[in-house]
């Protein structure tokens, strides 16, 4: 490849002040977590005596333990009903192609574009009728039908292109349909179902609007719903609250780290299909 | 002949069972997902209509008012002016980032697939894994009075021009605009390195032969070759710039004054804090109808220009 050096220095340079810009705030909520806790800091500067104990205090204070159960909760109940159900569906709308599938895409794929705001009214109101309001169920259960555009669209774009001669084949050796859905399509699909799992966790996890709007007590929701509590408890310490608002996402950036090559692979892919 | 023509009339009547059977497996199959997807997004969609058209505090007796909601969506200042607030937005959620991105993207093609070209991904991503409302909290912070951003101006020698960047009505708009910026440049960039190693790398030095600058370079080949993750893109973000509300929220609330206010607070406060259920209603439904109409036509040209 031909390129000039001055373009390759250049880009170099902006690269570098990119990554910075990108981890000064990162950065900073860290110095500000370390600095005393009665004291507001002043802007970026590490800390003489950096206060660890912050963390724990921010721990107890924010009740984190329940909030990360309430978390964990709200994504086991989310995720593994999205994934099942969008698979079935994504394997008859782009395996078995049965009569008015075409349509039925269409419907789904117009729900790409609702923005949840639109929907939060109706949303209270229908969980108040069914009497889940205040629960973690009033998050649960319209954030499984919120994740159905995207996911069964994934999902069918895989199936699509899964060779019809191997169910074919697979039919002319006598397999009922569970069969050759268990044994040759699942195997195929896995990929694309861990690419669906990473991106249903963490919009699951990051989820803010649902959980404030519709659980009153901030430590019945998501931990990033809950930051408005943090924020209402920490008023007066801001080095309380950055150790806070970091605990809440370390995890999330913990899955990230650990799965980073198949999450970028997952978030780049899902974007073009989406 | 007529033996096949024999056997061949009941396999066929079998073929309509079997397709017929089929068709039936994939409803059930897709059953659960639409049931899902109609409970939770059609129906509430279809009531959120209904209320449209209601004066309804959400507990009292409900009026009809036909058209009055929609028309006060388009005559209050307050809802005019949170709605030109999100299209302001786009500035910082889609011009900067995608902008940035192909700058970027085209002055780093040419770095070898390495620690250090994975390292910057992981990082340009990290924006992108923590959750809105926590950058937020920490952008608010970095623009506070003691905070990091005058510290910066300080160092390289503009203390005048520091200040309480969320509380000053000028500055609130365009800094919480900058934190969208940040969250989405890394994204665009890493999306934008990827389809630019899609292109055809002959083609660069094709044209770098013909003599030609980067500037013809990037016109040529490196725009028309992006086009479809330039469509994603500017669609992501534009969605984003719209329906922004976790980092409005956790930073400056819509103020001060209005300067911030986007429609996602708004239906919000109309709905919850000031109780007119019926035109927070209304409002939902012409933000979504917004969406679509900004949305379709990008979708529409970068169809367009596939063929």
């Amino acid at each position: 490849m031909i390129t000039s050096r001055t373009e390759v220095i250049v880009g170099r340079v902006l690269l570098i002040v990119a990554l910075v810009l990108t981890l000064i705030p990162l950065l900073n909520m860290l110095s500000a977590a370390l600095q005393p806790a009665d004291r507001n800091p002043i802007g970026l500067s590490w800390p003489s005596d950096p206060q660890w104990v912050n963390f724990v205090t921010a721990f107890e204070v924010g009740n984190v333990w329940r909030l990360m159960g309430s978390s964990a909760f709200i994504v086991l109940c989310v995720v593994p009903v999205s994934l099942v159900i969008a698979t079935l569906a994504g394997y008859a709308l782009g395996g078995l192609r049965m009569r008015g599938s075409r349509a039925l895409l269409i419907v789904f794929v117009l729900g790409l574009t609702i923005p949840f705001e639109a929907l939060i009214i109706p949303l209270y109101y229908q969980a108040q009728a069914l009497g889940t309001l205040n629960t973690q169920w009033a998050v649960v259960f319209p954030l499984i039908g919120l994740f159905m555009p995207f996911s069964v669209f994934w999902m069918r774009a895989h199936f699509v292109n899964v060779p019809r001669e191997l169910s074919e084949a697979a039919r002319v050796d006598g397999a009922r349909l569970w069969q050759e859905f268990f044994r040759i399509q699942l195997p195929l699909a896995l990929p694309a179902i861990s690419a669906l799992t990473i991106l249903l966790f963490i919009w699951t996890w990051n989820q803010f609007l649902l959980p404030v709007v519709l659980i009153a007590n901030p430590l019945d929701r998501t931990v990033a719903g809950a930051l408005t509590f943090f924020q209402g408890q920490y008023y007066a310490s801001i080095p309380l609250l950055n150790a806070g608002a970091l605990i809440i996402i370390v995890p999330a950036i913990l899955v990230f780290l650990l799965f980073q090559r198949q999450f970028i692979k997952a978030l780049l892919q899902g974007a073009v299909k989406g | 002949m007529s033996t096949t023509l024999v056997s061949n009339a009941p396999r066929r009547a079998a073929a309509r069972a079997a397709a017929r059977r089929a068709d039936l497996t994939g409803w059930l199959l897709v059953a659960p997902a639409l049931l899902a997807y109609t409970g939770f997004v059609i129906y509430p969609l279809a009531t959120g209509i209904q209320y449209s058209f209601y004066d309804w505090n959400g507990v009292g007796v409900a009026t009809w008012v036909g058209l009055d909601n929609y028309a006060t969506v388009f005559t209050n200042p307050n809802l005019l002016g949170a709605i030109g607030n999100s299209f302001v937005l786009i500035a910082f959620f889609t011009i900067i980032p995608v902008g940035m991105g192909l700058v970027l993207a085209t002055l780093i093609r040419s770095m070898r697939d390495g620690l250090a070209l994975r390292a910057s991904q992981t990082i340009l991503f990290l924006p992108q894994i923590i959750p809105l409302a926590a950058a937020g909290i920490a952008w608010s912070w970095m623009y506070a009075q003691t905070g990091a951003v005058n510290q910066i101006l300080g160092w390289i020698g503009l203390e005048a021009i520091t200040r309480p960047w969320l509380a000053d009505y000028g500055t609130a708009l365009p800094a919480v605009g900058l934190i969208g910026s940040w969250v989405l440049t890394g994204l665009c960039t890493v999306l934008l390195l990827t389809g630019i190693g899609k292109i055809d790398t002959s083609l660069y030095e094709a044209i770098r032969l013909d003599g030609a600058g980067w500037f013809r370079e990037f016109i040529t080949i490196t725009l028309p070759g992006l086009r479809q993750e330039l469509a994603v893109l500017v669609t992501l973000t534009v969605i984003a710039a719209l329906s922004t509300f976790d980092i409005i929220y956790t930073s400056t609330q819509g103020g001060p004054g209005r300067a911030t206010l986007v429609p996602g607070l708004l239906i919000y406060r109309i709905g919850f804090t000031q109780s007119d259920v019926g035109l927070a209603a209304a409002f939902g439904i012409v933000m979504m109808v917004l969406v679509l109409a900004v949305v379709l036509p990008i979708q529409r040209l970068s169809r367009a220009s596939d063929q």
